[in-house]
């Protein structure tokens, strides 16, 4: 008796659990011969390129009289030029988004859409995997990408700079791109939520794109009237100092934030803090080289409360699509 | 022989609405099983629960011997299904569609498997066309092909036969058959059109409104419709005093005319036909053609549920 009722879960943790695997190659080929792979790739490519041929072309100007710089070649993501109006990580912080929201938007409620999703769940897989598959097939392509436009950019710095980048700088270059692709898969798993809990694919892609617009373009703005709110700057000793700290604080919620903070310390050298530069603090910002170690030191918080975010926002979605019924 | 599908006392209910009540099957292995029944009977919830996709909200179920919400896997492994308006991905072709689901069910043969499928619901022409310029009824038969690739043991069909064209409704009812006799499959299919699915069920239940209202064989149900069925007469000529007959017939209870030219449709108990046309023939009234307008199940269908849709012949 007891054998027979210790064998009876064994069944069913001996299935199979190669499905999601299934799931995410489907996913993954549908994403690469769709046609808003292509432009989105065609989009991002042509906006990089611009980006990078007249940050090129100031670092240039700039090597050329100075002989010292260090991390010449990192250079390409942080600096700002004429006719773009802010550095490429902040391009990709306020355009990657849209990746990760176009991958992930119609992912469930696109197979309620067509009808597949009754004849998907009576297979003999987990219904975790379905969502699992999804979002690995998700991550998958937009690493696909990511590692692409970086390569481009790498390459045409190559070409326009004649400087090869260091082993110093490739790694950083490295862990800023594992880094981007958890920020982009954090819009993913916004967008994955709202599939769940919405039929219709034009809403579900309205809702993360709101979120987006709102942060990226209202999100300084918001922050400094909450900041004003809670702590107003009304003239006594010490209260513009809490004002900005208190803006500094809110504006930890937005992804965005996170990501540019993160980016500028991984991708420069030089900068050695993170939030508002004070007094007291200033010997942190003293400008000397830190290696990858000390980096990654000063960036651990954004980057792990932006993969705690990706990861409570996909456990969100995932407990939703596991409790929902297939209703007649 | 052992159940393939049981329930006892099975019911959902959502919020206030209870959409199946009570409900208990026992179907045999190889059995064609019919749960007929109007749209919004109980009949697509009944399914999604028998393959665990729904939770019940009481009573207990057996699929080959397994409760579905404890074993999913096990049991989605050996039940194919179609479901009501079956949907494809769009992009991929036909064939492509299948071989997802042949790599979900890690069938080993699965090219081979696909092709002889595709000929089977008479695919092979259209089998590399994208699936979304499939008509409703390509989907259709692409949909059985897709529920055979397990090679299931029982076979659930949720309305096989809607979309259809009445070729392809004999086709796929001949191969239901065919499943059940040679393979010894059992299905359970749904329809709200009792005259298609009626030839081909061993047993049918109807249901309305959440609950059977009859359950047993097709032959057995018309059997226990005591009292009359209607049965059209078609006379060469003269059916006035055809009409005059028929109503002093004692057995005869209601005569109305037909649709068809000269002729007159009766309601009588189906013992009295032979005598009836007999005492018409006797009378001198020249008649060409006697016919059941009922089909056998179609009194009871009339009886349950014609005010809620049309009933089509």
């Amino acid at each position: 008796m007891t054998t027979e009722t210790a064998r009876e879960p064994r069944a069913v943790l001996d299935a199979p659990g190669g499905g999601w695997r299934v799931v995410a190659s489907k996913e993954l080929a549908d994403h690469l011969y769709s046609g808003r792979f292509v432009v989105l790739l065609a989009v991002l490519g042509i906006a990089t390129a611009a980006a990078v041929f007249a940050a090129s072309g100031a670092i240039r100007e700039v090597a050329q009289d100075a002989e010292d710089v260090t991390a010449l070649f990192l250079k390409l993501f942080t600096v700002t030029t004429d006719p773009v109006p802010f550095p490429l990580i902040i391009f990709v912080s306020l355009l990657a988004p849209l990746l990760g929201i176009m991958f992930g938007f119609d992912s469930v409620n696109g197979e309620r859409a067509q009808g597949t999703l009754p004849r998907l769940l009576s297979q003999p897989i987990h219904r975790d995997e379905v969502i699992l598959g999804k979002f690995v097939a998700g991550i998958g392509v937009i690493s696909i990408m990511l590692t692409a436009l970086v390569a481009f950019v790498a390459g045409i710095g190559i070409f326009r700079l004649g400087v090869t980048p260091t082993l110093a700088e490739i790694s950083r270059l490295v862990v800023w791109l594992v880094f981007a692709i958890v920020y982009v898969a954090f819009w993913q798993a916004l967008a994955t939520l709202v599939s769940v809990r919405t039929n219709r694919a034009a809403t579900s892609a309205l809702v993360p794109v709101g979120i987006w617009l709102v942060l990226a373009l209202f999100g300084t703005f918001l922050f400094s009237a909450v900041a004003d709110v809670i702590s107003p700057d009304d003239g006594a000793q010490g209260a513009d100092l809490a004002n900005a700290e208190a803006e500094y604080l809110i504006s930890q919620i937005s992804p965005i934030t996170l990501f540019q903070e993160g980016s500028t310390v991984l991708l420069d050298p030089e900068v050695g803090y993170t939030g508002l530069l004070t007094f007291e603090r200033v010997d942190r910002a003293i400008v000397s080289e830190l290696d990858l170690l000390q980096s990654l030191g000063v960036v651990w918080p954004p980057m792990v409360a932006l993969l705690a975010m990706t990861a409570v926002l996909f456990a969100l979605a995932y407990v939703s699509f596991m409790r929902q019924e297939v209703r007649a | 022989m052992a159940s393939a599908i049981r329930t006892i006392d099975l019911t959902k209910r959502y919020d206030e609405a209870t959409v199946v009540n009570g409900l208990d099957l026992d179907i045999e292995t190889g059995e064609v099983f019919g749960l007929l029944g109007p749209n919004g009977a109980g009949k697509t919830t009944t399914i999604l629960m028998l393959l665990g996709l729904t939770e019940p909200s009481s009573g207990s179920m057996e699929i080959l011997g397994l409760d579905p919400r404890r074993h999913p896997l096990e049991v989605k492994r050996r039940v194919g299904y179609l479901p009501d308006a079956v949907g494809f991905y769009d992009d991929l072709t036909g064939r492509q569609n299948l071989r997802f689901t042949a790599r979900l069910n890690q069938i080993d043969d699965m090219d081979h498997t696909i092709d002889d499928l595709l000929g089977q619901v008479g695919l092979q022409a259209a089998a590399d066309q994208p699936a979304g310029e499939y008509s409703r009824g390509m989907k259709q038969r692409l949909g059985m092909a897709d529920a055979l690739v397990k090679d299931p043991s029982i076979l659930i069909l949720d309305e096989p036969t809607t979309a259809i064209d009445p070729e392809g409704v004999a086709e796929i009812l001949d191969m239901i058959r065919r499943l059940a006799v040679e393979k010894q499959v059992t299905v359970l299919l749904s329809s709200h059109l009792l005259n298609q699915v009626q030839a081909v069920c061993d047993r049918v239940a109807i249901f309305v409104a959440g609950s059977v209202v009859a359950q047993g064989t097709p032959h057995d149900l018309a059997a226990e419709q005591v009292g009359h069925v209607r049965v059209e007469f078609r006379f060469a000529g003269d059916v006035a005093t055809a009409r005059s007959r028929l109503g002093q017939i004692a057995t005869v209870d209601d005569v109305i005319v037909g649709r068809v030219p000269n002729s007159l449709i009766a309601t009588l108990d189906p013992g009295t036909l032979a005598d009836t046309v007999n005492g018409l023939v006797s009378g001198g009234s020249k008649l060409v053609g006697v016919r059941r307008v009922d089909d056998d199940l179609d009194a009871i269908y009339r009886r349950y549920f014609e005010t809620r849709e049309e009933v089509t012949a």
